[in-house]
C-alpha cells in the first residue's frame, strides 16, 4: 500500500536522502521532559495553592484588626497587611522551585536508563547535546518561569482578595496596597530568579552529570562526595575553604546579585537594590559559569558513551 | 553500496569478548535473520550497528560510522529495541507528537491509519496498554517513518503467537518493500524462516554461518532416513543425527539432493535444526565451526 508514494519519493540507494518535513528537536525534547515530569508545575501550583488558602484564612480577620487598630490611632503607614505574606509566599514558590530542580536532575538522565527507555529515545535522530541541553534547560529557563509566573499570579490573586475583603467591609484601602508596587516586585523576582539560575547553574549541571554517571543511588553520589571532601579537609588541614566554596555556591545568590547594604523596605527587597554589574563582575558566576559547561560536556559524553542499567 | 559493511568487528567488555572479528556484509533490501545463542553478541553486533557502542575494526551503516555519525544516521534508520522499552509514562497521542515533531521522515497519518486498525487509544498510557499493544504501538511508528534500515532486536519478546504472527506479517505486507534493509535477532527462528532472505548464526562472539536462504535451501538438507538406509546414510557424514519416533532423523550438508533423497523423506530443515545441529552441545559440527 505504501510503495507507490515511497518509491517515488525515494532516492536512488547510496543518493542522498530527502530533507523530510521541518523538525523542531530541542521545542520537543523540552515538551517531552515536561510531559514526564508534571511536577514541574504541579509542585509549585500545589504550594502557591496551599499560600493562598492560608492567607485567605488569615485575611478574613484582617477588617477586625484594622477595625481595633484605627481605634487605637496607628500611624497608617504601618498598618497591616505588610508586604511579608508576599515575602513568605514568593520564598515558599521559589524553594518548591530549587526542590523540584533537584529532584529532577537526579533522576534525569538516571531513570531513562534504569527503566532502559533510553533505548527508545536513542533509536530517533536526537543527538545526546540536545537531550543533554533540553533537560538542563528545566531547572534553568522552565523552572524559573514557572516559578514567576506562579508567584506573580499568586500575588495579584493576595492583592485582589485583601481589596474585596477590606471593600466590602467598608474600610478604605490600607495604604500598603494603594502604593503596592506590583511591576516592581516582578522586576526583582524576575532579576533575582534569573540570577539565582546563574548562579546555581553548576549545582544542576553536577547533578545531570552524576545522574548521567551513576549506576545506582545519584542522590548519595551528588551528595556525599563534596561533603566527604569537605570532612577531609577540616581533618587534614583544619581548613574550610571547599566548605566555604560550597557554602558560596548554594547560599551565595543573594549577596552576590542585591546590594544587601541598599535601603531596605522592611521584609521586601526594593527594586533600588538590585545590583546587575556588581553581578556580572563577581568572578565566581563565570568561574560557575565554566564549571557548568565542563560538568554538561561530561553529562553529554557519558549519556552518549553509558548504555542502559 | 551495502547496507552494513564490518570487517574484523571486535568489542569486549572487561574480559568478556563479546565481537569477537565479526565480518559481515548485509546488501541493501535483504531480509537478515541475526540467531545466535544468549550471550553470543547478538546484541552487541545491533548496538555497534545503531552507534550505541564503540567498537575496533571497520564498520559501515549506510555509507557512514556509526559511532562518529551516529546523529545523522539515525534519520535512516529504525530500531526497536524490545516491548520493554516505550516509556511507561507516555501517551500514546504525546508519542505521535513528539515523533512527528523530532523525525523528518515520519508520516503521521500513516502511523494514525496503522493505530485506527487496533484497539489503541490516543490518550491511552503505555502503562495501560498490553504487551502486544505496545508492539502494535512501536510498529506503527516505526512503519511510519520512511527509512532505510530497521533494526529489531527481540522485538516479539513475551508476545503471544497471534501477535507475533500479526507482527511480521505487518511487516512484510506494510513495510517492506524491496529497498528497505532489515536486520532481525529472535529466539523464535522457526516463526521468521520464511520471511528471511539471509541467514547468519553468531556464537561466542564470532559468525558461524553466513547464507542466503536459497543458499541455504540447496546446502542442507534432512532427510527422515529408511529404516534399511541407516548405516548407508551415516556413510554421508551428517551433521547431526536424532531419533524420532523409531526413525532416524539426519541433517546433510550436501548439495546432491537427488542422492539424499534416495535415503527416505527429505525436507529443507528448520533454522532451529541447523542451529542444533551446528551450535548444540556434543554436535560434531560445533568443534570444527568454533574453535
Amino acid at each position: 500500500m505504501s510503495d507507490a508514494q515511497d518509491t517515488t519519493a525515494r532516492p536512488a540507494a547510496g543518493a542522498a536522502s530527502p530533507p523530510g518535513h521541518r523538525t523542531r528537536p530541542f521545542y520537543w525534547s523540552v515538551r517531552r521532559e515536561i510531559w514526564e515530569h508534571r511536577f514541574i508545575y504541579l509542585a509549585p501550583l500545589a504550594i502557591a495553592a496551599l499560600v493562598l488558602f492560608s492567607y485567605t484564612v488569615g485575611t478574613l480577620h484582617l477588617p477586625h484588626i484594622m477595625a481595633s487598630q484605627s481605634a487605637t490611632e496607628k500611624t497608617p503607614a504601618h498598618m497591616p497587611p505588610t508586604g511579608l505574606p508576599y515575602s513568605i509566599a514568593a520564598v515558599s514558590v521559589i524553594l518548591t522551585g530549587i526542590l523540584v530542580g533537584v529532584f529532577y536532575c537526579l533522576g534525569a538522565l538516571y531513570n531513562e536508563r534504569r527503566d532502559r527507555s533510553i533505548l527508545f529515545w536513542k533509536s530517533l535522530p536526537v543527538p545526546d547535546v540536545i537531550a543533554v541541553l533540553a533537560k538542563a534547560s528545566i531547572p534553568l529557563i522552565v523552572l524559573p518561569v514557572i516559578v514567576f509566573t506562579v508567584t506573580i499570579s499568586m500575588q495579584l490573586l493576595m492583592s485582589g482578595l485583601t481589596a474585596l475583603i477590606v471593600l466590602t467591609h467598608g474600610e478604605s484601602l490600607p495604604a500598603f496596597w494603594v502604593t503596592w508596587p506590583i511591576y516592581r516586585m516582578a522586576l526583582v523576582l524576575a532579576y533575582g530568579l534569573v540570577t539565582l539560575a546563574l548562579w546555581h547553574a553548576p549545582v544542576y549541571a553536577w547533578l545531570l552529570m552524576v545522574s548521567a554517571w551513576a549506576r545506582r543511588a545519584p542522590f548519595l553520589w551528588a551528595v556525599l562526595p563534596p561533603i566527604a571532601l569537605c570532612l577531609a579537609e577540616k581533618i587534614a588541614f583544619d581548613s574550610s575553604v571547599l566548605g566555604g566554596m560550597l557554602d558560596n555556591r548554594l547560599f551565595g545568590s543573594f549577596n552576590a546579585a542585591f546590594n544587601a547594604q541598599g535601603p531596605s523596605a522592611g521584609t521586601l527587597i526594593d527594586i533600588s537594590q538590585i545590583a546587575p554589574l556588581q553581578f556580572l563582575e563577581t568572578a565566581d558566576l563565570w568561574i560557575g559559569l565554566g564549571v557548568t559547561i565542563v560538568f554538561l560536556a561530561a553529562a553529554v559524553r557519558l549519556r552518549r558513551t553509558r548504555g542502559s542499567l | 553500496m551495502p547496507c552494513i559493511e564490518a570487517r574484523d568487528l571486535r568489542r569486549s567488555f572487561g574480559k568478556t569478548v563479546a565481537l569477537d572479528g565479526v565480518d559481515l556484509t548485509v546488501a541493501e533490501g535483504r531480509i537478515l535473520g541475526l540467531i545466535g545463542p544468549n550471550g553470543a553478541g547478538k546484541s552487541t553486533a545491533l548496538h555497534a550497528i545503531l552507534g550505541l557502542l564503540s567498537f575496533q575494526g571497520t564498520l559501515s551503516v549506510l555509507g557512514r560510522n556509526p559511532w562518529t555519525e551516529r546523529d545523522r544516521l539515525m534519520r535512516d534508520v529504525c530500531f526497536i529495541a524490545d516491548v520493554a522499552v516505550l516509556p511507561r509514562w507516555l501517551r500514546v497521542a504525546q508519542a505521535l507528537d513528539y515523533v512527528a515533531g523530532i523525525h523528518p521522515r515520519f508520516n503521521r497519518s500513516k502511523a494514525e491509519a496503522f493505530l485506527a486498525r487496533t484497539t489503541i487509544k490516543h490518550h491511552s498510557r503505555i502503562r495501560e496498554l498490553s504487551k502486544g499493544m505496545i508492539t502494535q504501538l512501536h510498529l506503527a511508528l516505526v512503519m511510519a517513518i520512511d527509512a532505510r534500515l530497521l533494526v529489531l532486536d527481540e522485538p516479539t519478546l513475551g508476545l503471544d503467537i497471534l501477535y507475533r504472527k500479526q507482527f511480521y506479517d505487518s511487516l512484510l505486507n506494510d513495510y517492506f518493500d524491496g529497498d528497505r534493509t532489515i536486520v532481525i535477532t529472535t529466539h523464535q527462528v522457526e516463526e521468521i524462516q520464511h520471511i528471511l532472505t539471509d541467514v547468519m548464526f553468531i556464537d561466542r562472539g564470532r559468525i558461524v554461518l553466513a547464507s542466503t536462504m536459497e543458499d541455504f535451501e540447496t546446502r542442507y538438507h534432512e532427510v527422515t532416513v529408511a529404516p534399511d538406509q541407516v548405516s548407508a546414510a551415516r556413510a554421508w557424514r551428517p551433521l547431526s543425527e536424532r531419533q524420532v519416533l523409531g526413525r532416524s532423523i539426519m541433517l546433510f550438508d550436501h548439495p546432491d539432493r537427488a542422492a539424499l533423497a534416495r535415503l527416505g523423506d527429505i525436507r529443507t530443515p528448520g533454522l532451529a535444526d541447523l542451529f542444533v545441529a551446528l551450535l548444540g552441545p556434543g554436535s560434531t559440527a560445533q568443534r570444527e565451526h568454533v574453535k
